[in-house]
């Protein structure tokens, strides 16, 4: 009999029991239901979101400022002019502050303090303000910035509550590109008797800066979409404003007032603003890919 | 002859003048005094926003404001566990839907997809972190709130006898819609960190499994899962955190009724959600107690964060083999933090 076996029945020998092969056709067709349920809600957003925002789009809707009016229909409730320009204002500042400090640090922890307890520490700390509500940055500037100096909102106190939210953010994606400079560019540099600050600014950061423009812009990214910090530091207000020192709008504080509105227009102004802070944020997200894609480092 | 005596230990020659090693040293002290300002700076945080919560401990005690269910602002009575547990029901609820999903993710994205499909699906997934929670927020109130208004209420006709789930009017802001938001909000950092860990998995377990003749699912079963489970469960920390502290989109749609819903389709209210909406208009203790809420959602976050960091470190450094992965931690670190939060 064994002699009459051909090789398909020797081999049905190590065939899967029924059992057994249909477990695991039902756990990859789960695993895969999971993976195609996990994209079902981007795709709805991004379909609504073209779909409302894009009806709210026209010239006047960019260069007009909201007019504060949400009780009649149509153009008279205006644009959000001044949300953008706030939003760019306010982050702008905020990265002004957030990346240099933060650099600053991702350097120390680098170069100077590596596994020190002191850097230890300070990576500790750096943790612990990535794992804070953004909304308890905004309480802070306002304890110390509104109430502390017994004044009111203002444009670069969003753009402080900004900057706390970015530095952790920008401290660890500097650092982790910072340790992956070779030490043998830093060995080089001091043998040939470079003081240590000049292999640091002239041969660590130049290496590693692509990388460190991709962290930063995906902090400024984040930072941009953050409507909690900025409801009590920055405020809202109607008219474009140049000076950081006085009330300002923002596309997230804007889209937050809207959303409560009972009036359809004003609700589709919200949607024509949150297409634009998404168009705006995935630019940045696209840049920062495009630059890590060209660094040399990871 | 200068040279010859070098090795000897003239050091003086290579040694730069004192006014040459001014800029390192003003270099290595200015960045440590940044790094230690950091530090200062959290520690003041802490001591101010503890003093400005004060005057609400006083009034109504540490336990009493944590525990107390009444936050009646016109009686001035602040009791904060509608709060509390309205973020606790939101965040678990999250987990539960978001955790699953994301897990299946990262599996399929490292275990059975077709390599070429593999870098397109991480870019799509992590799309999800790029929207703000504002968007979110405008989204589930106007579309998905709504559109599933009536399975709610047919899941909570049929379900009637099960308590905190069926027999309630289902409103359009609720606990569950929050919580289905926040599961997608959370997907994305929970993903990313899974498919870190999984990845870290060596080949030699996986092809020890399938040389055994188990099955692709077995495989994933045996070698996989088990290996990764301290840095999921780190990875599923991380999104509570992200789930307890975000606030906009859960003011939006968690209905901000001060008192604690019957059952999950039911309005409610949050710690960050209460700060965001009433801080405007607050007064004194009012006021005071909203700092309150906020040292309370500090806490609650720092207790949440610093456990899930641990795991997840703990897990990149691989706790079976002992085999140092030094790039893991930083680069999980790294995916941990460019996720978008609030």
């Amino acid at each position: 009999m064994s002699a009459n076996a051909t090789p398909t029945d020797r081999l049905a020998r190590f065939a899967l029991s029924p059992a057994r092969r249909r477990k695991d056709r039902f756990a990859r067709a789960s695993v895969l239901a999971g993976t195609a349920i996990a994209l079902v809600p981007l795709a709805l957003i991004v379909y609504y979101l073209l779909r409302k925002g894009l009806g709210a789009w026209s010239p006047s809707f960019f260069t007009t400022d909201p007019t504060g009016n949400t009780f009649f229909g149509g153009s008279s409730i205006g644009g959000i002019k001044s949300a953008i320009l706030g939003t760019i204002e306010i982050v702008a500042l905020a990265s002004a502050i957030a990346v240099p400090i933060g650099i600053g640090v991702a350097v120390w922890l680098v170069e100077y303090g590596k596994s020190s307890w002191f850097a230890q520490t300070v990576r500790f700390f750096v943790d612990v303000l990535t794992g804070v509500p953004s909304i308890v940055f905004g309480l802070f500037v306002y304890i110390v910035l509104v109430v502390g100096t017994g004044s009111t909102y203002a444009g670069y106190k969003g753009s402080i509550a900004l900057a706390l939210l970015m530095l952790p953010v920008v401290i660890r994606s500097a650092e982790v590109i910072l340790l992956l400079v070779p030490a043998a560019l830093r060995e080089s540099a001091l043998a040939l008797g470079a003081p240590r600050w000049r292999v640091i600014f002239n041969i660590v950061l130049p290496t590693a800066l692509p990388g460190m423009v991709t962290g930063v812009l995906l902090a400024v990214a984040r930072a941009a979409g953050e409507t909690a910090p900025l409801l009590f530091t920055a405020a809202a207000t109607l008219k474009t404003n140049f000076n950081l020192g006085g009330f300002m709008n923002s596309l997230p504080v804007q889209i937050y007032k809207d959303v409560t509105s009972p009036t359809t227009a004003v609700v589709n102004r919200a949607w024509g603003a949150a297409l634009t802070l998404v168009v705006m944020i995935l630019l940045l997200n696209l840049i920062a890919r495009l630059i890590s894609r060209r660094s040399r480092l990871a | 002859m200068e040279a010859a005596s070098l090795p000897g230990g003239d050091r003086g020659l290579l040694s730069r003048s004192p006014l040459a090693r001014l800029p390192d040293r003003a270099l290595k002290y200015g960045l440590t005094a940044l790094a230690a300002l950091i530090l200062a700076l959290i520690v003041y945080f802490f001591i101010r926003l503890v003093g400005q919560a004060r005057p609400a401990f006083a009034k109504e005690g540490v336990l009493g404001f944590v525990f107390g269910n009444d936050w009646n602002v016109s009686a001035e009575h602040f009791g904060a566990l509608p709060l509390l547990l309205g973020t606790l029901i939101t965040s678990a609820l999250a987990l539960l839907i978001g955790v699953p999903v994301a897990v299946a993710t990262a599996v399929y994205a490292t275990e059975l997809c077709p390599l070429r499909l593999r870098a397109p699906l991480t870019v799509l997934v992590e799309l999800l972190a790029a929207v703000p929670s504002v968007v979110y927020g405008l989204w589930g109130i106007f579309f998905l709130a709504p559109k599933l208004q009536g399975t709610e209420q047919w899941v909570a006709d049929r379900l009637s006898f099960v308590p905190f789930i069926g027999g309630g009017l289902v409103t359009i802001p609720n606990y569950f819609i929050t919580g289905l938001v926040l599961a997608i909000m959370i997907l994305p950092i929970v993903s990313a960190i899974s498919r870190e860990v999984m990845s870290t998995v060596p080949a030699d377990h996986k092809e020890a499994a399938l040389g055994l003749g188990a099955t692709r699912w077995e495989m994933i079963r045996i070698a996989v899962l088990p290996y990764c489970r301290s840095g999921i469960v780190g990875g599923a920390m991380l999104g509570l955190g992200r789930a307890i502290g975000e606030t906009i989109a859960v003011t939006i749609l968690i209905g901000d009724a001060p008192k604690l819903g019957d059952h999950v389709f039911a309005q409610g209210y949050s710690l960050a959600a209460v700060i965001a909406n009433e801080f405007g208009e607050a007064q004194g203790v009012h006021r005071s107690a909203l700092f309150a809420a906020g040292l309370v959602l500090f806490v609650l976050t720092l207790l949440v964060n610093g456990v899930a960091r641990l795991l997840v470190v703990r897990a990149a450094r691989g706790t079976s083999s002992g085999a140092s992965r030094p790039t893991t931690s930083g680069a999980t670190t790294r995916l941990a933090d460019s996720t978008a939060g609030a």
